[in-house]
């Protein structure tokens, strides 16, 4: 497929993985912040592939994965009742909520559909006056533009019975939190590339200035990875902390405006809750109160579920780039993707998943004991 | 959920007056919403993100960029014949800016 296989050639693989290695001096931690990203990464071991001393770590851009578990309960709440309608991407539908998923409801009679766009709610819903379609409104600033076009027609076109369980994060605020933990350990970021095309960099451009941090806007093939890394090393080694774009051809500084101006039309910022994590300030979406009529949370008035997460996972230190899924005791052992313990082991784009999927489980972790950016050495060539 | 992938538009049509396609990857077509890409036209590809095209694929951006990584290796060869060869390069050879490995 044009854009996809020329970005998976070995030798000019190669040829980029030569020239990380010719400019690198010393150790570096670096994340990757999309779960596409992690998938990649892990697919094709390209994390094997870089020098000794370079070392990627993986964020928390994986949506299904960060979905606080208090609103997978109240999905589940909605979904259960008679007279709804629940849709969802398939990728929602196996997460362990407090106690079942999406899956076990549909066995037990709950009318759960798979979409693979949110307009597809929108037919349900005109062929189905009679029953209340819900669409669980998941995701990143990706989906944000379909979502917000689905609440915009169901406005114009007064379709009533429609409405949405809104979950939207927003991915600067997560690198800010990521940043300013005390025990951050990422010295660069691999930007998430289909946010961006949506979205733009000019707020990574802030976070740059504010963090003294490379970023680089990268897509997900084995190529845009190998040379988003290597940008970033170029910056590193070079002292710079800039935004570059190595997905120029789908990303623009001003990413999609008519996408943008949508989505503020149909959402506002608000505070979010992610799984594993917990609260981050302005890191995600709601809808405005002129789309109230569309707000599956208030309509199924599911505002007051609170749900504890449990304390044995270690998915929110994965998710900050703290540890890695082998650092885990219960990493496939109690924890695999047929019984997930928490966020990250949820989702195929999770990081514990995607080292399952990919035979990594009696893998040593790389422990690096008092390494930090003036280490010395190090460096295999 | 989170992959965007890239395919290429066979056809643009109305539907309620909202601009959709027919788009193919690698042989299978399906319809997205092409309202927030406009400027995209038959012939060219979008990445495609849960039914809606976010981005036109800049064909050149594409070929500019993916020539100077094909490129890195004689260059890498030739400069470490010639220097110590751990010299890094003061600029990037991708996002937008010109120069190559020097």
């Amino acid at each position: 497929m044009k854009y996809l296989d020329e970005y998976r050639d070995e030798q000019v693989a190669g040829n980029i993985i030569g020239e990380i290695r010719r400019i690198l001096t010393r150790p570096w931690v670096i994340m990757e912040v999309c779960g596409g990203q992690t998938h990649s990464i892990v697919k094709y071991g390209i994390d094997r592939l870089l020098p000794q001393g370079l070392e990627l770590v993986h964020g928390p851009g994986c949506p299904v994965c960060v979905t606080s578990l208090e609103l997978i309960d109240k999905a589940h709440a909605i979904a259960s009742r008679p007279e709804v309608i629940f849709c969802s991407f398939g990728d929602m539908l196996r997460v362990p909520g407090s106690h079942d998923d999406l899956l076990t409801l549909k066995s037990r009679g709950a009318d759960v559909r798979v979409v693979y766009s949110p307009l597809d709610c929108l037919k349900i819903a005109r062929g189905h006056a009679e029953r209340k379609v819900v669409f669980f409104a998941v995701g990143f600033e990706t989906t944000a533009p379909a979502n917000a076009m689905a609440v915009w027609r169901a406005a114009q076109e007064g379709i009533a019975n429609f409405s949405v369980l809104v979950s939207h994060v927003l991915v600067p605020p997560a690198l800010g939190a990521i940043l300013q933990s005390p025990r951050n350990r990422v010295q660069a970021f691999l930007g998430p590339g289909h946010v961006c095309a949506v979205m733009g960099y000019e707020e990574y451009e802030m976070i740059c200035a504010q963090y003294k941090v490379p970023i680089v806007v990268t897509g997900f093939e084995p190529l845009d990875i190998l040379e988003g890394t290597l940008c970033a090393v170029r910056q590193l080694e070079a002292g710079r902390a800039e935004v570059e774009n190595q997905y120029a051809r789908a990303v623009s500084r001003k990413g999609n405006p008519p996408a943008r101006e949508l989505v503020m039309k149909v959402f506002e910022v608000c505070d979010r809750k992610w799984r594993g994590v917990g609260g981050i300030a302005q890191s995600g979406y709601k809808l405005r109160k002129e789309f109230c009529q569309h707000d599956a949370e208030l309509l199924f008035q599911v505002q007051e579920i609170q749900t504890q997460e449990p304390s044995i996972c270690i998915s929110g230190e994965i998710l900050r780039g703290i540890k890695k899924p082998h650092d885990c005791p219960a990493f496939a052992t109690e924890c695999s993707p047929q019984h997930p313990l928490g966020a990250t082991m949820v989702s195929a784009e999770g990081a514990c998943a995607a080292y399952y999927a990919y035979g990594r489980h009696g893998e040593i972790s790389p422990a690096h004991p008092g390494r930090g950016t003036g280490a010395p050495g190090g460096v295999a060539q | 959920m989170c992959l965007g992938i890239p395919g290429k538009i066979l056809q643009s049509f109305d539907a309620n007056g909202l601009r959709m396609g027919r788009v193919e990857f690698g042989g299978i077509v399906r319809d997205a919403c092409l309202a927030y890409t406009p400027e995209a036209m038959v012939g060219d590809y979008v990445v495609v993100h849960v039914g809606f095209a976010i981005s036109r694929i800049n064909a050149e951006e594409a070929a500019r960029t993916y020539k100077l990584l094909e490129e890195m290796g004689q260059l890498s060869e030739l400069e470490v014949g010639g220097t110590d060869g751990r010299q890094s390069s003061p600029q990037s050879a991708v996002g937008g800016k010109t120069d190559e490995i020097s």
